[in-house]
């Protein structure tokens, strides 16, 4: 069987193997070539070593960028994670409506980021407006609480949704011994529902902390960095640098902010998997 | 317990009533400002229902579709997004076949690097990608589907071989026995029993793909008028003189109505497809 599928191969891989050489192997090769670079457009490259790197590592914005983007996923991550843990229990309970408040509280997945950013905008704005407060364009920390609210207000649908599933999936025997045994509910969670949960956990850690930290287009339409490139996330920094500012050494520096960013999402996403892998039970 | 459970219950209906309130509240404020004048619109009002002084009827949203080119890049969104959900269903579920049943190093290396393609962020490439994409032509609506299937291959050939693992393979052998090309093998053996995991992963690209903004802005020729919604919706707050909120505000709406509307359409579908899409992974 193998030997027939294989004969066959430049019609099931070839089309996506081409596609995927166009779309991200040959981009991604190039791209890390061109940190190296001093250029404005690809074909005027010159070959420039380690000064990109070295730049990038010393801009205050790009490092302030850092701090904020990791303050951001940590603090998003956590928040969304207990909410949507939170709101998944009592959604198993079997109450009325459950079906109803699910799919409420997906909704927000659905909407892009750009739109999202700009309806939280307005929003946020409003009420600081009316509190006599500065807007968040002018006050870096309200736009960085305004982001945390926004994400939160997009991400627990989905989180919530992966933990009630993996909440259902657990074997009804199990809850129903521990209660024969008299176990209080507060032992059931911490003693098998959580336990049993690791599965889910690890996926949705997994999710919050790369999408935090590849926020962009809710920081663009909430704040676009606003004021001063305060409230700037390395995405949007990166952009910034290579398409907001002119001059033949951006886009190099930026090329290196970029594979920078990137080693620290493939490293956060190793980690992380690596830390939950080793909690999970076998059921 | 059964009186004390029955009261928290009760409680949390309540409190879980209240928070999907607040839930809704954001769309809801987008929609009765859009039937607002342009200017009663004023960051210290958004939370004013319309009155008789500033309804405005639906003059925003004919002024968004009839001069703003919402219906071109509503036209556009619609054609990437099919095209390339289309485009990324068939070959990566082809591939992922390949992969899983092809038991070979290099199987084994297009995996991985399918996999580590779903980790790196999009600034890594965009700069190159959009050189890449002009060379080649690929920078119109009806091209860029092939940037997607690059670009979007990495989930969805992951998610298929999660699949595809659990399915046995005594029935694809039969049928090759029996004469199967492994073609029609695919196609009449494997596809059907791929369906549930065939929506699970369109769901997920589309709503990446209907609402991504950065690959089609960077990608896409705009010098020929080239744009998808989110773009549009950005252009309107773009860097070029006054926000134009009224058409704006019109413009998320009408975004925002047909994913709703299939939201409700499809909702079991989709839930299920999001449940078992992070399952696999």
């Amino acid at each position: 069987m193998e030997k027939a599928i294989k004969r066959y191969w430049p019609v099931f891989v070839l089309p996506t193997l081409a596609a995927f050489l166009i779309g991200f192997v040959w981009p991604f090769l190039q791209g890390l070539y061109l940190s190296f670079c001093r250029f404005i457009t690809i074909d005027n490259a010159s070959f420039n070593g380690l000064k990109n790197y070295i730049y990038a590592l010393q801009e205050p914005e790009f490092l302030h960028a850092f701090g904020f983007t990791a303050l951001f996923t940590v603090l998003s991550t956590l928040c969304i994670n207990l909410a949507a843990l939170a709101i998944a229990l009592a959604l198993t309970r079997e109450i009325k409506g459950t079906n109803l408040f699910r799919s409420v509280f997906f909704m927000p997945n659905l909407i892009g980021g750009i739109v999202l950013g700009y309806i939280w905008n307005i929003l946020i704005n409003c009420v600081l407006t009316l509190l006599g407060k500065p807007l968040m364009a002018l006050h870096a920390p309200y736009g960085f609480w305004g982001l945390i609210i926004l994400m939160c207000w997009q991400q627990i649908g989905y989180m919530m949704i992966i933990y009630i599933a993996g909440l259902q999936s657990i074997p009804n025997d199990y809850l129903e011994a521990a209660r024969i045994d008299g176990a209080t509910e507060w032992q059931i969670f911490w003693k098998i529902k959580l336990p049993n949960l690791m599965p889910s956990i690890t996926i949705c850690l997994f999710l919050s902390l790369t999408n935090g930290f590849k926020l962009f287009d809710q920081n663009l339409a909430l704040t676009g960095g606003d004021p001063a490139h305060k409230t700037e996330t390395l995405a949007l920094n990166i952009y910034q640098t290579f398409y907001g500012r002119s001059g033949a050494q951006w886009k190099g520096y930026g090329q290196a902010k970029a594979v920078i960013f990137c080693i620290l999402v493939v490293a956060i996403g190793l980690i992380q998997l690596k830390a939950t892998r080793s909690k999970e039970v076998q059921q | 317990m059964g009186k004390t459970n029955r009261m928290t219950n009760r409680v949390l209906t309540v409190v879980l009533g209240v928070l999907s309130l607040a839930w809704i509240y954001p769309v809801f404020m987008i929609f009765f400002n859009s039937l607002k004048k342009e200017t009663s619109i004023t960051t210290g009002t958004a939370f004013e229902l319309p009155n008789a002084e500033s309804f405005a009827g639906l003059q925003n949203y004919v002024d968004a579709v009839a001069s703003k080119g919402f219906l071109t890049a509503f036209w556009y969104s619609l054609v990437i997004s099919i095209t390339s959900v289309v485009l990324i269903l068939l070959c990566c579920s082809m591939c992922a076949w390949f992969i899983t049943r092809v038991n070979r190093w290099y199987s084994k290396a297009l995996y991985f690097l399918f996999v580590f393609s779903m980790v790196v962020p999009f600034q890594m490439v965009m700069f190159t990608l959009s050189a890449t994409a002009d060379r080649l032509h690929l920078n119109s609506p009806y091209t860029i589907c092939i940037i997607y299937l690059g670009f979007g291959a990495g989930l969805a050939v992951f998610m298929f071989c999660g699949f595809m693992k659990s399915v046995p393979m005594e029935i694809e052998e039969a049928a090759l026995i029996d004469g199967c090309t492994p073609i029609q093998t695919f196609f009449l053996v494997v596809l059907p029993i791929l369906k549930p995991t065939l929506i699970s992963v369109g769901i997920l690209e589309t709503m990446w793909l209907w609402n991504d903004y950065l690959l089609p802005y960077l990608v896409l020729d705009r010098t020929k008028g080239y744009m998808t919604i989110p773009i549009l919706i950005q252009y309107f707050r773009g860097s070029f003189g006054k926000v134009e909120m009224g058409p704006m505000m019109a413009s998320i709406m009408l975004n925002i109505i047909p994913i709703i509307i299939v939201y409700l359409a499809g909702q079991k579908h989709i839930i299920k497809g999001v449940a078992a899409g992070a399952v696999k992974g």
